[in-house]
């Protein structure tokens, strides 16, 4: 009886879920056209197109509605659509669907949750996933987060964001007086006359990898030695002033700046000097790496205050909005136009440079909002594509080397914060019970499992989360999964199980939805009634197999 | 439905019945089996494999293997004496007794003197390059003798790194990416909470799910994480996992090889080399020294490298494996001659050391020379390349072989390096 009840699969999900699966109405696919009302996404457009034509591609088609919805979703807040989020996108006329998704996602209904998902991803970029976890170390990383999230939930402006990071002071941790938490960005990285805030900065916000010439010029880098030691001169006033607790923990710090003397005690005129290959000496005074020089190469503070300097160097330049476009392009795209996202020197150059000179200049016309910048990029026809390959775009495959063109969307794996949030959703998990604190500090003792730290000065680290077998034995067996599944009464299988107003067929539609945002086909109906039948007829148990196999799928992890 | 993603040994009668059409086939198979156990026997006595002891931070192998006694860019520590021909550092009493098994090769000479690209270029003998990734030691060695791997019926993955991250496989793919576990032989998640003909059921669902999205055509890493839910559940399943456990080591044993996590990683590889893995990298960081070099080395870095290393070397000699076992010794590179204001050194890659020694390369010897304070290499200057090659050579790895990465570029084994002659003079 109840396997009968299986096979049958239509009307239960409402009138919105037909739609999942199958492909775009025309009315959608015009909104991505080159003519998109939006002049920078007709843009981004046209010149994708002409890449396309150029090299002799011809794009796979589009994603389906529930594809495109997922990833949106994913690429924004972090996190898989829920079931009634996935049914009013496609509830909505079709032909602005999107752009109505788009306008919610980025507006007030999900600003916590936007503020929330960008707060992870740039503490991640700024002091890695083990940053502030040294017992003895100077980084807060509650401090940077809450000032991150500040920052997120009012859609701070890009330069200003940069400004803030690079020339901040004050105290590091939460509560303090004086509290600062951008601090906390560079007070990791001072040790060693800041060689390592001269290479993050320049990394992160001009997609410049100056590092490597600390030592010698390098014959495939553009960058000489004299430019990181110029670039690194504009962080010799600032200091880390420990503030201790119970004698000897670190409690906070405060960032400040103070005079420096030079190297030559001479303040007035005060230098820096680095060691050639050959053993020799040389002088330096700060340089912003475009050979903008300061009016003054003073080391006192109330005459230069020279990482202020430096902030405003860098908003100035076109590096910084070249580098956040890239960064975000990536993000969203799976490639950027240059790989890695944060090298951009003349040795590597991107794979559309027209594209991403023109989308920098709107950027920084447009007070470099990145709501904005990400509209764009969402709205964008190849963002709007089908992940699948076709034979006209199987060369377009930059796993193997290849420059992007993005005539596909590239498969890629959750980051292990995208699978945690994801799972919450999935398994409509309410957060409301604890505070936002003690949920951020659970998902990171979950997190802490994955993160190895190399120990090295430059604060490297690498994660077993990515697709090797500790990733897979934590989906099969971990605590998150085995909770994920639970049939006691109060959990989501429970729920969904006892639900007397949902058909059996519609309870596995509803899991196919929850976790993929597409119905089972009738090969996995039949398979789900094969376990049904194994189950002795228990529901419950039944949806359990089904759901940590989905759960477990390459299609649940793989933002497609 | 893959067969092969049954777990092994639980749900035979399960995996039987779904045989039904094909038991002609599976009994020879298991005729053939018993055959096959009576060659790995033998097998497992001269198998083949390397174990890199990775230095994370680039160690000072000036005060470690290189000392420079009376020159300006000497540091505190004195050099004693060795079962080899030559000196090493006086923290080092344990690992000079067992010198006449290694050779030290002290005119390495790189250009990458930065972390990532130095991990990077030393583990693949290539250096970065945006458009490709290449293949790791670890990966490289374990795709080279998966023919050794299947005879010994290998159920663990072939390329363990313990308490590091290690290099990844780049173009040779998933399939030979390093399985990384901590030190003390727990692996997580290991146990399952269901039933194994529940797992078994539960897995053939899962793997028309897998299937169905591969088939879709969106990418290689649809087939990746087919192919390690594969490996997944061998390795869920199997009595190999045993090998891991190095508590079930003797009090002594244990001792012998230093109550430290790089103690217990060496011997974990000890016994992960006797089950059959082919290569085991296991990680000792801390060696980035720019302030307080001396102190790092001589307190706690060198008695903990002393005591493991040296239990390695002896406890593979002892057991007969150390003729076949490769040992590797090298951080991404050296530390400074020059002494800098913190009594530290800082990163240099221009003159530094590594340390090779077992699977037939030449113990009790130093190869190549630096100048009076270690600026500079006198002699013939050698690469990652060239010990990558030397490596392979000790492993019975064919110089000659060439990848054709995923991109079908030709690229040769250790990048084309040169064998270090004099390790197998």
């Amino acid at each position: 009886m109840l396997i009968v009840l299986l096979t049958c699969t239509s009307h239960a999900t409402g009138r919105g879920a037909e739609a999942v699966g199958t492909s775009q109405s025309a009315a959608t696919k015009k909104t991505t056209a080159a003519n998109n009302p939006i002049p920078q996404v007709a843009l981004v457009n046209e010149h994708i197109r002409q890449h396309w034509a150029a090299n002799k591609l011809i794009p796979s088609g589009a994603a389906t509605d529930g594809e495109w919805c997922r990833r949106a979703y994913l690429d924004v807040l972090g996190r898989i659509p829920r079931v009634e989020e996935l049914k009013r996108f496609l509830d909505e006329p079709a032909h602005d669907r999107k752009t109505r998704l788009v306008n919610r996602l980025l507006g007030d209904d999900y600003v916590e949750e936007y503020a929330r998902n960008w707060t992870t991803l740039w503490t991640n970029l700024l002091i890695g996933r083990s940053g502030g976890a040294e017992r003895r170390g100077l980084v807060n990383r509650e401090g940077l987060q809450q000032s991150l999230r500040r920052a997120f939930q009012r859609n701070m402006p890009y330069d200003r964001l940069a400004f803030e990071l690079i020339s901040a002071k004050g105290v590091s941790k939460p509560g303090e007086e004086g509290f600062n938490g951008f601090v906390n960005f560079l007070a990791g990285n001072l040790q060693e006359n800041g060689v390592q805030a001269t290479a993050k900065t320049s990394q992160i916000f001009l997609g410049l990898q100056i590092q490597c010439t600390q030592c010698h010029n390098h014959p495939f880098n553009d960058w000489k030695q004299n430019q990181f030691w110029e670039m690194n001169a504009f962080f010799r006033q600032t200091r880390p002033l420990r503030r201790f607790e119970k004698g000897r923990d670190v409690a906070a710090i405060e960032l400040i700046n103070q005079d420096f003397a030079g190297e030559n005690n001479r303040p007035e005129e005060a230098v820096l000097f680095y060691e050639l290959r050959n053993g020799l000496s040389k002088a330096a005074y700060p340089v912003f790496v475009d050979g903008a020089k300061l009016k003054s190469d003073s080391g006192y503070v109330q005459e230069v205050d020279r990482r202020t300097e430096l902030a405003k160097l860098m908003i100035h330049s076109d590096y910084l909005a070249k580098a956040q476009v890239n960064r975000l392009w990536g993000h969203f795209l799976g490639y950027g136009f240059t790989k890695p996202v944060d090298d951009m020197g003349p040795h590597n150059p991107p794979s559309h440079p027209e594209l991403l000179d023109t989308l920098a200049q709107e950027f920084k016309t447009r007070s470099y909002n990145q709501k904005e910048l990400i509209r764009w990029i969402l709205l964008s026809e190849p963002y709007g594509l089908s992940s699948k390959f076709n034979p006209k775009s199987r060369k377009d495959d930059p796993a193997l080397g290849e420059k992007p063109m993005f005539s596909h969307f590239y498969l890629r794996q959750m980051r292990s914060e995208e699978l945690y949030e994801s799972l919450l959703v999935a398994t409509e998990a309410q957060n409301t019970q604890t505070s936002y604190e003690q949920q951020e500090a659970t998902k990171r003792e979950w997190l802490d499992q994955f993160t190895l730290a190399f120990g090295t000065d430059d604060n490297e680290e690498t994660t077993t989360f990515n697709g090797t077998i500790p990733q897979t034995l934590m989906m099969m067996n971990g605590d998150l999964i085995n909770k994920a599944t639970k049939i006691d009464k109060g959990s989501f299988l429970h729920r969904v199980a006892s639900d007397s107003k949902l058909p059996n067929a519609a309870k596995i539609n509803y899991l196919y939805l929850a976790a993929l945002a597409r119905k089972p086909t009738a090969q996995e109906i039949t398979l789900a009634n094969e376990l049904l039948a194994l189950r002795h007829g228990d529901p419950a148990a039944a949806l359990q197999d089904v759901w940590w196999a989905v759960l477990n799928s390459n299609e649940f992890i793989l933002n497609h | 439905m893959s067969l092969s993603y049954l777990p092994q040994g639980m749900t035979r009668r399960h995996f039987i019945e779904h045989l039904a059409g094909a038991s002609a086939m599976a009994v020879p198979a298991i005729a053939f089996a018993g055959a096959l156990r009576a060659n790995a026997e033998d097998l497992k006595k001269r198998h083949k494999a390397a174990i890199m002891l990775w230095m994370g931070g680039g160690p000072a192998t000036i005060d470690i293997w290189d000392l420079k006694p009376g020159a300006p860019t000497a540091g505190p520590f004195q050099p004693i004496g060795t079962s080899g021909g030559e000196q090493i550092c006086e923290h080092m009493p344990l690992v000079a007794k067992q010198m006449h098994h290694l050779a030290i090769v002290r005119s390495m000479s790189t250009r990458e003197a930065d972390h990532n690209r130095g991990r990077y270029y030393m583990h693949t003998g290539y250096v970065p390059n945006p458009n490709i990734e290449h293949p790791s030691y670890g990966s490289v060695v374990s795709h080279m003798l998966a023919e050794q791997t299947k005879q010994l019926k290998l159920e663990i993955p072939a390329f363990v790194a313990v308490g590091g991250g290690s290099v990844g496989p780049g173009f040779l793919g998933m399939t030979y990416a390093p399985f990384v576990v901590n030190s003390d032989g727990n692996v997580r998640n290991l146990k399952m909470d269901v039933a194994a003909a529940r797992l078994s059921e539960r897995m053939q669902m899962l793997a028309s799910l897998e299937k169905s999205f591969v088939k879709q055509d969106r990418g290689q890493s649809a087939q990746d994480h087919a192919n390690i839910l594969e490996k997944t559940v061998a390795l869920m399943t199997s009595k190999q996992m045993e090998a891991f456990k190095v508590n079930s080591e003797s009090e002594a044993v244990r001792d012998r090889y230093g109550k430290s996590a790089f103690g217990r990683g060496c011997l974990m590889a000890r016994r992960l080399v006797e089950q059959g893995v082919p290569f085991v990298e296991v990680d000792l960081g801390g060696w980035d020294t720019h302030s307080n070099n001396f102190k790092t080395l001589g307190d706690t870095k060198l008695p903990e490298l002393d005591k493991a290393m040296s239990a390695l070397v002896s406890d593979l000699d002892e057991r007969k494996l150390l003729d076949y076992t490769a040992i590797i010794w090298m951080g991404e590179f050296g530390r400074t001659p020059r002494i800098n204001g913190n009594s530290g050194r800082d990163h240099w890659a221009r003159s530094w050391s590594v340390v090779l020694g077992g699977a037939g390369m030449k113990g009790g010897i130093a190869v190549g020379r630096t100048n009076a304070d270690g600026t500079d290499v006198e002699t013939e200057p050698y690469t990652s390349q060239d010990v990558m090659a030397t490596v392979c050579k000790s492993l019975g790895i064919s110089l000659e072989t060439t990848f054709t990465s995923r991109n079908g570029r030709p690229m040769k084994i250790a990048n084309g390096g040169k064998v270090i002659k004099e390790l197998f003079a």
